[in-house]
């Protein structure tokens, strides 16, 4: 694939660069017409604005735009797509999504489904981030020790982070289900076969598991860097006054890591929060909605139920926005600090 | 010394083993085991045939019954290995069975047929790759429809994405003009609203467009990232100004200078930003599910998802098509692991 792309790092001379390089330039020397004479036209210095041009429309169009419609479709009322065709409601979709009896029984609220995604979400991101953090801080360390074939078991951790969430998905259900690989493992140590997916509490385990295993390698690899980044002689200091190696982890490693930490813990949040892919394809939401996540009963209700509800699921985005925003902050916050430390 | 070996005896200090040591590697043989796994599983997997796939407890490889035609049966019958009465094994075709009795012939006698209790026979099995699986979704599927339309949102979607990115990043590190500070801003803020939280208004967009299931509509939303622009700004910087300026005096275009000075120069870090958008597009999956709905439009991620939901009695195609989604992938990776992950290592971006 990529030895296809013009811009891939050893194709300046192999045959099939030349051939996308060739139109591609003649490309480039059509525009160089209207662009000279734009550059005639309003100055070098304002042909910033021009290469600007593109960019700025994409965004606008697919970034900006959608952020104000999305605030004016959970607004409005009623199953037309064109704004101008819906009624304006208020805070009506708001009000019915946050109708509830307790905030803690999804049961007791009229819109169940979103609380139930809340919930599974919340349920989700907590034991997803804590295994996360735990396994990759394991991993950074070990990795980073005096070991043999370094290189190798790095790419053995990482190398399911490049691996689309389809075929992630696709591969742990071949293995856990009925006739799987692991029943079969189960049944050869005298164990009863288990129906993985099929049980909430097991549904939800693997869900955790499948997606740590496949998320890992991206917050190992930022944890790595921050500890190839303390300085060695600390650790020499450490050794030369016999000190004990737990010692040193806790009192050298885990401090100096911190910052580091900091931005795993909070990137691992903002993903965290919008799981989708991987829970859709391996559980679509089920068994039940034990497995139902947020993102996942946005896209219901906006595109796959019968009835097309753009208002409420944009009034879910704005809130799943909102909780995003607030991460981000604390995002921001973390890495100035980390800059400051 | 075999690597095994060279691993089983690495220490930090020759003759001083400490616990941690050990543990870290046998840390490491686990996430071996754990993490290729289930992959190589997959792979193994999807070279069975169906019947193999039933299976339980699955066999480790793809192995199948042997099969023989014998003179006077239409269909190829399967061979066994049986014990005879006197202790001697043969190795006899079924003809059919009946209850715990078998009908078999000798494959080089078929006149004869031999009544065998069936707890005295073993299937012959052979190592057999199944690799129907692979070509036969090619004509009874709209696969190599997935397969096209996942390579041309890749391929495009790649291009269009370095041209702009690093055009705005050009003008954000070559110039001095006014509103620069607001469009960074912009740009920084844009790095935090992901497509799934305007979902709805994007698809409203893509809807006034026309574009709703054609290709476009997955391509041109995502073109234009800020972290793209980011990478590329960042390198720009630190090209050096005086390079500009001398083509600037020879009287080149700004847009000759962005083409042919700094566009070449920035190749590193547009050899980062195109290995990123290949994996981004080729794994894509929640914009596309919600504006594809056609079957010619699919890609290949959505085709597959929609595969599973159809073909849940068909592992074996299925097996075979999510490896080849694979493999792209997994190919990019062999070659370029260093690119990503210093590229993650630099930019924290996945």
């Amino acid at each position: 694939m990529a030895s296809a792309e013009p811009a891939a790092p050893r194709g300046e001379s192999s045959g099939a660069a030349r051939l996308f390089a060739a139109p591609l330039s003649l490309l480039m020397r059509m525009i160089d017409w209207p662009m000279s004479a734009l550059q005639r036209l309003i100055g070098e210095r304002r042909m910033a604005y021009a290469f600007l041009l593109p960019n700025i429309v994409f965004f606008g169009l697919f970034v900006f735009l959608p952020l104000i419609i999305n605030v004016v479709f959970s607004v409005t009322g009623g199953t037309a797509l064109f704004p101008s065709q819906r009624p304006y409601v208020g805070g009506e979709q708001y009000a019915y999504l946050f109708d509830c009896g307790s905030f803690l029984d999804p049961n007791s609220c009229r819109e169940d489904h979103f609380w139930r995604g809340v919930s599974n979400t919340a349920r989700f991101t907590v034991f997803q981030v804590t295994a996360m953090v735990l396994f990759s801080l394991v991993t950074a360390v070990v990795l980073n020790m005096k070991i043999k074939a370094r290189g190798f078991f790095r790419a053995v951790y990482f190398f399911p982070v490049l691996l689309s969430p389809v075929v992630v998905a696709l591969t742990w259900k071949w293995i856990l289900q009925r006739d799987g690989l692991l029943n079969a493992g189960i049944t050869a140590l005298g164990g009863e076969r288990i129906l993985f997916l099929v049980d909430p509490s097991w549904a939800m385990f693997w869900i955790v598991f499948v997606s740590v295993w496949a998320h890992m390698g991206f917050y190992t690899l930022i944890l790595l860097a921050g500890l190839q980044a303390i300085p060695a002689d600390l650790y020499e200091a450490a050794e030369m006054d016999a000190t004990p190696r737990w010692r040193v982890f806790w009192r050298i490693t885990l401090p100096l890591l911190w910052p580091n930490m900091i931005v795993v813990i909070v990137l691992a949040l903002i993903k965290g929060v919008q799981t989708f892919d991987e829970v859709f394809v391996l559980t679509g939401g089920g068994p039940g909605t034990a497995t139902l996540m947020v993102v996942h009963y946005i896209y219901e209700t906006a595109f796959s139920n019968q009835v097309q509800n753009f208002g409420l699921a944009a009034a879910a985005s704005v809130v799943l926005g909102l909780v995003l925003f607030a991460l981000t902050l604390a995002q921001l916050a973390a890495s100035n600090r980390k800059g400051a430390a | 010394m075999s690597l095994v070996t060279k691993l089983a005896t690495a220490r930090r200090k020759p003759g001083r083993w400490h616990w941690t040591d050990v543990a870290a590697y046998a840390y490491l043989a686990l996430g071996v085991v754990l993490m290729f796994g289930p992959v190589a599983w997959l792979a193994m997997s999807s070279f069975k045939t169906q019947a193999g796939l039933l299976e339980f407890p699955p066999s480790l490889l793809p192995m199948s019954q042997r099969e023989v035609v014998v003179a006077g049966h239409a269909q190829p019958l399967p061979l066994f290995e049986v014990t005879m009465p006197d202790g001697s094994t043969r190795v006899l075709a079924q003809v059919r069975r009946i209850g715990i009795q078998a009908q078999m012939v000798d494959p080089a006698n078929p006149a004869e047929v031999i009544r065998v209790p069936i707890d005295k026979r073993t299937l012959v099995r052979e190592f057999k790759l199944a690799t129907e699986n692979y070509t036969e979704p090619l004509e009874r599927f709209a696969f190599m429809r997935f397969l096209w339309n996942s390579v041309f949102v890749t391929v495009v979607a790649t291009i269009i994405t370095l041209i702009i990115n690093s055009m705005a990043a050009y003008a954000l590190s070559i110039y001095e003009f006014r509103g620069k500070n607001t469009v960074m801003l912009m740009v920084i803020g844009t790095l935090m609203i992901p497509i799934t939280i305007i979902l709805v208004p994007v698809y409203l967009v893509v809807t006034e467009l026309g574009l709703v299931n054609s290709l476009w509509a997955v391509i041109l939303p995502g073109a234009a990232t800020p972290t793209g622009v980011f990478l590329l700004r960042q390198y720009m910087l630190t090209l050096p100004r005086d390079l500009i300026e001398a083509a600037r005096m020879d009287k080149a275009s700004e847009w000759q200078i962005y083409w042919r000075i700094v566009m070449p120069l920035a190749m590193p870090a547009l050899a980062v930003l195109a290995i990123f958008s290949v994996m981004w597009r080729w794994n894509e999956f929640l914009w596309p599910l919600a504006v594809l709905t056609k079957t010619e439009s699919y890609t290949l991620q959505i085709g597959l998802n929609a595969f599973q939901g159809e073909l849940q009695t068909q592992w074996h195609y299925l097996l075979a098509m999510t490896v080849v989604t694979l493999l792209p992938v997994a190919l990019v990776f062999v070659f370029l692991q260093r690119f990503i992950t210093t590229g993650i290592a630099n930019t924290g971006m996945k």
